[in-house]
């Protein structure tokens, strides 16, 4: 067992950078006023406040005015959702999601049926790519809401958001896109793409965790999740979070200014782990691959493992200082597997298997290389050890049981 | 999550003991299903004369407490008379193991339950019981029942009273059950359970699960 951990679970979460826990710190030491406060700190924080606005905002090209902030992206998507279902429940109550949303998109989606509103959920192909045709054909004139996850978290599959944009915008319906994932890792222009609503946060990217945004753009109105004061243009009530918004601010300043470079780096990374893993036998690469590579968030590789079980990889890792996670069942908390595997095809055995690796610009290559050296080791003493045989379960032998990655 | 486990549990599951397959066993048995992501088999030899497990041998596909429970399971019926065997209960792997979290309890249940399975066939094989039809009564059902663990308390449906109603009806068995209403995000996973279970009586019915809350339907 090696005393230095391998952390390859970003897409959970990321280490804030020292940079920017250095810059926050001066927020809770000596600049700790209240926005909305009167006094001399009071104005220097909301001064602060407007300038990280301005900041996060001109990342995603919208004006400060339209961005509020929020505890992080699961708030953001019950907001955004929630308040557009119910703001203009007169004009309609039929919502659009994808097979493949993250559950505070998806659960807050279908909670609302039993509001009486009408939710339809539009599938993805084998490598999570929305089907656009049936987006297009399932839009009524009651539809009020398109949500659509930016870029996947679990197979990292971007979407082609500036298409769906233009068509939510040109049907006159509003485009809410979950881009928890994506925001850091992809140039994002609202304007460009049609975007309406967008969810992001600082916490993958480096930056604190307990802070996000929603992009609301001009025009449109949100109702209120809960009361309170009038922070936030009175949608968000509560003080802001000020330390942790400077902190989201310059986590996206270093994203933006190191952009290029983390971005080839970490592609490399991500595509030298895939191909070390790939001389194991029997397993498959989830999510975009070979041409549609360039659509896949630059950090995630998942893999299904065939006639072995995730939780069980995942805590041999752990035990070898390897930090990852698995769409298995016995990992999740309810004990289903990952839907979004599902959604792309996989039967629930092959569901079990999966284990995704999130990378970060902390990622090096001895990181990538000795966990490929460990998975390959842990792989063959589970598949030693299983009762899961191939001859015996053909209906697993199909085409996709040696589907190996292609470059 | 992973690091929830009993020093014993990792011990099991990093060094499984008694692994692999016996070449003409005297019982065996499969128990569980890939698609539930647990499954262990067992091979073992029985002394005909004592009826003793002289040697028991396990495999699994399944996550670390599938594994640690079967390892664990074989060293706790190695040597022991089938009918000793028989008096095990199904959450006793998990106690030797010093607990697993709820969520896991239900493999204790497979690992114990697949070497009965074994000990069961080959009880029928030798004549010791008689292969007869079972006759699909409710208190049957219940019985079997008490092999889904609801993966919040770690008890089984029928001591935590979520079972209300069981009800056979030509054809078709009926299983009626009630979950808090901040158990919700468990009735998927219970309401295929007690299908699997069911199922596993192997007889022809039709199975109909309805998972409530006090507030209202689920599935």
């Amino acid at each position: 067992m090696s005393d230095e951990l391998i952390y390859l679970d970003n897409g959970d979460t990321t280490k804030i950078d020292d940079e920017v826990l250095e810059y926050m710190l001066e927020f809770y030491k000596t600049s700790y006023g209240n926005p909305a406060s009167l006094h001399q700190l009071g104005i220097d924080a909301d001064e602060n406040l407007s300038e990280a606005r301005q900041k996060v905002s001109s990342f995603i090209n919208c004006n400060g005015d339209d961005l509020i902030f929020t505890s992080g992206a699961t708030e953001s998507n019950n907001l955004a959702i929630n308040g557009v279902a119910n703001f203009y429940k007169d004009k309609g109550k039929h919502i659009i999601i994808s097979t493949i949303e993250h559950s505070s998109v998806r659960e807050v989606a279908r909670r609302l049926i039993k509001s009486g509103y009408e939710l339809t959920e539009i599938g993805v192909d084998s490598e999570g790519f929305l089907d656009i045709d049936l987006l297009e054909k399932s839009i009524r004139p009651d539809t009020i809401l398109v949500s659509i996850i930016y870029a996947n978290y679990e197979i990292g599959t971007i979407q082609q958001i500036e298409n769906i944009g233009k068509i939510c915008r040109d049907k006159g319906v509003f485009f809410h896109s979950d881009a928890a994932q994506a925001f850091g890792k992809i140039k994002i222009d609202v304007i460009k793409e049609n975007i309406d609503l967008l969810t992001f946060n600082a916490h993958k990217m480096h930056g604190p965790k307990g802070v996000g945004a929603l992009y609301i753009r001009k025009g449109i109105s949100l109702s209120k999740m809960f009361e309170g004061g009038a922070h936030e243009r009175g949608i968000r009530p509560g003080t802001e979070n000020l330390p942790a918004i400077m902190g989201f601010a310059k986590a996206a300043e270093i994203a933006y200014r190191d952009f290029d470079k983390i971005d080839s780096y970490v592609c490399g990374l991500r595509d030298l782990l895939a191909t070390k893993l790939s001389e194991i036998d029997h397993i498959f690469y989830n999510g975009p691959k070979g041409e549609h590579l360039v659509n896949r968030l630059s950090n995630n590789v998942d893999f299904t493992f065939q006639f072995i079980e995730g939780e069980a990889i995942m805590l041999h890792l752990t035990l070898r200082g390897i930090c990852v996670s698995s769409g298995s069942a016995c990992s999740s908390k309810t004990l289903e597997p990952s839907h979004v595997l599902t959604a792309i095809g996989l039967k629930h055995e092959q569901a079990h298997g999966s284990i995704r690796f999130t990378l970060s610009k902390y990622t090096t290559e001895d990181d990538v290389l000795r966990t490929a050296k460990n998975v390959k080791e842990v792989v063959e003493i589970l598949r030693n050890m299983s009762s899961f045989n191939p001859e015996v379960h053909s209906e697993l032998n199909n085409e996709n049981a040696v589907t190996f990655y292609k470059r | 999550m992973a690091l929830k486990y009993t020093q014993a549990t990792i011990e099991h599951f990093t060094k499984p003991r008694n692994m692999g397959i016996i070449d003409n066993p005297d019982a065996s048995a499969i128990e569980g299903s890939p698609a539930c992501g647990d499954m262990v088999s067992y091979t073992m030899k029985i002394n005909p004369e004592t009826l003793i497990i002289e040697d028991i041998k396990f495999k699994s596909y399944g996550c670390a407490s599938n594994i640690a429970t079967a390892s664990k399971a074989t060293e706790m019926v190695l040597g022991k008379h089938i009918d000793e065997v028989k008096m095990i209960g199904t959450s006793d792997a998990a106690k030797e193991l010093g607990g697993l979290p709820s969520v896991k309890m239900h493999c204790s249940v497979l690992a114990i339950n697949g070497i009965k399975a074994a000990i069961r066939e080959y009880e029928k094989k030798i004549g010791r019981i008689e292969d007869k039809e079972r006759v699909i009564t409710p208190e049957l059902i219940k019985k079997v029942l008490t092999d889904v663990i609801h993966p919040k308390h770690g008890k089984n449906i029928i001591d935590n009273n979520n079972v209300i109603r069981v009800k056979v009806e030509g054809q078709d068995i009926y299983v009626v059950v009630e979950l808090e209403p901040d158990e919700e995000m468990f009735a998927a996973n219970i309401h295929e359970e007690i299908i699997e279970h069911i199922e596993s009586m192997k007889c022809t019915h039709e199975v109909i699960v309805k998972i409530e809350s006090r507030t209202g339907e689920f599935i």
